[in-house]
């Protein structure tokens, strides 16, 4: 009878570090060596996550990866939350890697689908980020991990400053998996700020030879929010964050809702709501939230990851950013996400595309973006038990008159001008998604956010409140009827949206009482980047590209 | 360019002569719009001259809901559009109607 071994994965684990030992002294390898450490720790077919971020990028370590020899290391099943490098498609091209297990890859879509359709390489699931994360720690468990960090000392502890994001989760998974992980770092120090990564949780640390690379992802400039935003805007602020009291929320990235966080110090402000809305923020330190910030409207801010130039600004608002005890704040994406989903009372951000039944997609012909954070964020969490005046009231108003056991739900609100550019209706009869899904075979087409979740759709020309509708008929009538001009719009119902519209499912700007020669740009906290420099005191620092002063 | 011209009846004369008001500015994406009193035998004409081609339907059921939310009478209405969207037209045309109406906001 043979004897099972149940420490295989620690022996593997032992062999791998045994071929890597004479290129590391202690945790430190110096960049010459990464390739040959890479060549030892890699083994064909492994999975492996190279940190890809909405923000800090493992550059050195995916340009490394990149020019492995392919005789040795192999089909690699990439799990990594996102794809932003070339870097990230080109081990496909060269054939190091083969599966691809990921949440969002917004500027490579185009590639991924042509690279997809070439053969090039097989996509095991497009996640969401908790998903992701969840699978990490189920069936797609890195075997190597390649993290990026700002700093480490001696003993390998990294410090990942502002912009931790993925990385503890990712090494969590790695590490306690007997898989190795392997950190390149900005700069090797004697006493780190803080540890945000213990050391023996990290087999090897890389000094890069350049600072790795962040994307400023959540940067708007507010000269280029227009005045339909500033009424769309209006119209969010009185229609819904006032009526519903909502005040823990998402925003997404857009400038739509960048005109809202704009108009809390003014409008909303005017309205009398401060104190009584947006109080409590799951959301990346967005440099238009300053204006409101320093009025006195945010109590917290927990953030995925942190943005370019907020640095000092975060530091010196300990009160309202989690911030660690050397005083630089500290972002987790994970955690965030989970409060995303389950703490927060709204999730309002834009789209491309919403269909007849309220579904909202991104996908567009040729590019397969994925989804990152906005499904978990958009959708109802059918885990919540908690309560709040907000989401008592979304519950009342999706369950009247029905025989339910009483329950609340999430505000979830896409905000779309019925136009887009070049006069592409945001309002379609069938989703683009449909025949991406057909091209690209996949299982199912990819729907960022999906109608039964959606609560309201807020357009230039009013709110449409799905929860009220009880038939299929009204709530496509409802879509139609602040749906414009586009055809989906030119094709309504008229008298059933009049009758909408008494019933309070639809509302126009002047429904709300909104005085629409106030929606100009003077409306706006923060007309510009240097308005936002000026109200944060000086202590936000525009990356240069938004210097345009 | 293209030029569309729209003539609505049975609208409403002001209760007060009002002054012409120029609102909004010729720019990629927006419009310019001059509303005046115009002796129209109680008409309201709508004069657009456009750098989009090819959108008469589209500026019809604007300015068909338009003239619904606002029935005016012997008042010209001339616009001057760079290519904007339905959304920034509604407003421009309801802000530059408003500030006609009743003085500047």
């Amino acid at each position: 009878m043979t004897v099972r071994q149940w420490n295989t994965q620690a022996q593997n684990r032992a062999a791998r570090r045994e071929r890597a030992a004479a290129l590391a002294r202690g945790r430190h390898v110096a960049s010459a060596d990464a390739r040959a450490l890479l060549e030892a720790v890699l083994e064909p077919g492994d999975r492996v996550c190279l940190e890809g971020n909405n923000q800090k990028q493992a550059d050195f370590l995916a340009k490394t990866l990149v020019s492995v020899d392919p005789a040795r290391v192999h089909d690699l099943h990439m799990v990594q939350s996102v794809l932003a490098l070339p870097e990230h498609l080109e081990v496909f091209e060269r054939g190091i890697a083969r599966k691809l297990d990921f949440s969002f890859s917004g500027p490579q879509g185009a590639r991924l689908a042509r690279l997809l359709g070439a053969g090039k390489l097989t996509i095991g699931a497009i996640h969401t980020y908790l998903e992701l994360f969840g699978r990490y720690f189920t069936d797609l468990t890195p075997k190597v991990s390649l993290v990026a960090a700002q700093a480490a000392d001696a003993a390998g502890n990294l410090y990942t400053g502002p912009n931790t994001e993925d990385t503890p989760v990712i090494v969590e998974a790695t590490a306690f998996r007997q898989g190795i992980v392997i950190a390149q770092v900005n700069e090797i120090v004697d006493r780190l700020p803080r540890v945000d990564i213990p050391a023996d949780w990290v087999d090897y640390v890389i000094l890069a030879p350049t600072p790795n690379y962040i994307e400023p992802l959540f940067t708007r400039d507010p000269a280029q929010i227009s005045e339909v935003q500033v009424l769309m805007a209006m119209m969010a602020i009185k229609g819904i964050y006032a009526e519903y009291e909502v005040n823990r929320l998402n925003h997404g990235i857009g400038f739509d809702t960048a005109a809202i966080e704009l108009l809390l110090p003014t409008y909303a402000e005017s309205l009398g709501l401060k104190g009584r809305i947006c109080r409590h923020w799951a959301l990346n330190p967005h440099p238009a939230l300053i204006p409101a910030i320093e009025a006195g409207w945010v109590e917290s801010v927990h953030s995925f990851g942190g943005e370019l130039g907020m640095e000092a600004y975060t530091a010196a608002r300990p009160d309202v950013f989690f911030t660690g005890a050397d005083g630089s704040m500290r972002s987790n994406r994970a955690l965030c996400q989970a409060a995303g989903h389950y703490a927060c009372d709204m999730f309002i951000g834009s789209t491309l595309q919403i269909d007849l039944a309220g579904n909202s997609s991104t996908a567009t012909l040729g590019r397969i973006t994925g989804f990152g954070g906005a499904p978990n964020m958009g959708a109802d969490a059918r885990g919540r038990r908690h309560a709040s005046p907000a989401w008592l009231k979304a519950g009342r108003e999706a369950r009247a008159g029905r025989n339910t056991i009483p329950r609340g739900q999430k505000l979830v609100v896409q905000m779309v001008e019925t136009f887009r550019e070049h006069m592409a209706p945001a309002f379609v009869d069938t989703l683009d998604a449909w025949e991406l899904a057909e091209q690209a075979g996949m299982p199912l087409p990819p729907v960022m956010i999906y109608g039964e979740d959606v609560s309201h759709i807020l357009t230039e020309e009013g709110i449409a409140n799905l929860l009220l509708c009880r038939t299929d008929e009204e709530r496509e009538q409802a879509i139609r009827g602040v749906a414009g001009y586009t055809p989906v719009g030119l094709g309504r119902d008229k008298r059933m949206v009049e009758n909408l519209r008494d019933r309070g499912v639809i509302r126009r700007a002047e429904d709300l009482g909104i005085d629409k020669r106030l929606a100009t740009r003077d409306l706006l906290a923060a007309r510009s980047m240097k308005d936002l420099v000026r109200a944060s005191g000086g202590l936000y620092d525009p990356p240069k590209r938004f210097r345009n002063w | 360019m293209e030029t569309l011209t729209f003539e609505y009846r049975g609208g409403r004369a002001l209760a007060a002569p009002a002054a012409a008001t120029l609102t909004g500015v010729v720019g990629s994406g927006n419009l310019e719009v001059l509303v005046e009193p115009a002796a129209l035998d109680g008409a309201c004409r709508v004069e657009v001259t456009t750098a989009a081609v090819g959108f008469g339907r589209i500026w019809q059921a604007v300015m068909d809901d338009f003239f619904a939310r606002h029935p005016l009478a012997d008042v010209q209405i001339s616009i001057n559009d760079v290519g904007a969207t339905p959304a920034v037209v509604s407003l421009r045309l309801d802000q530059a109607v408003e500030a006609f109406r009743g003085g500047v906001a």
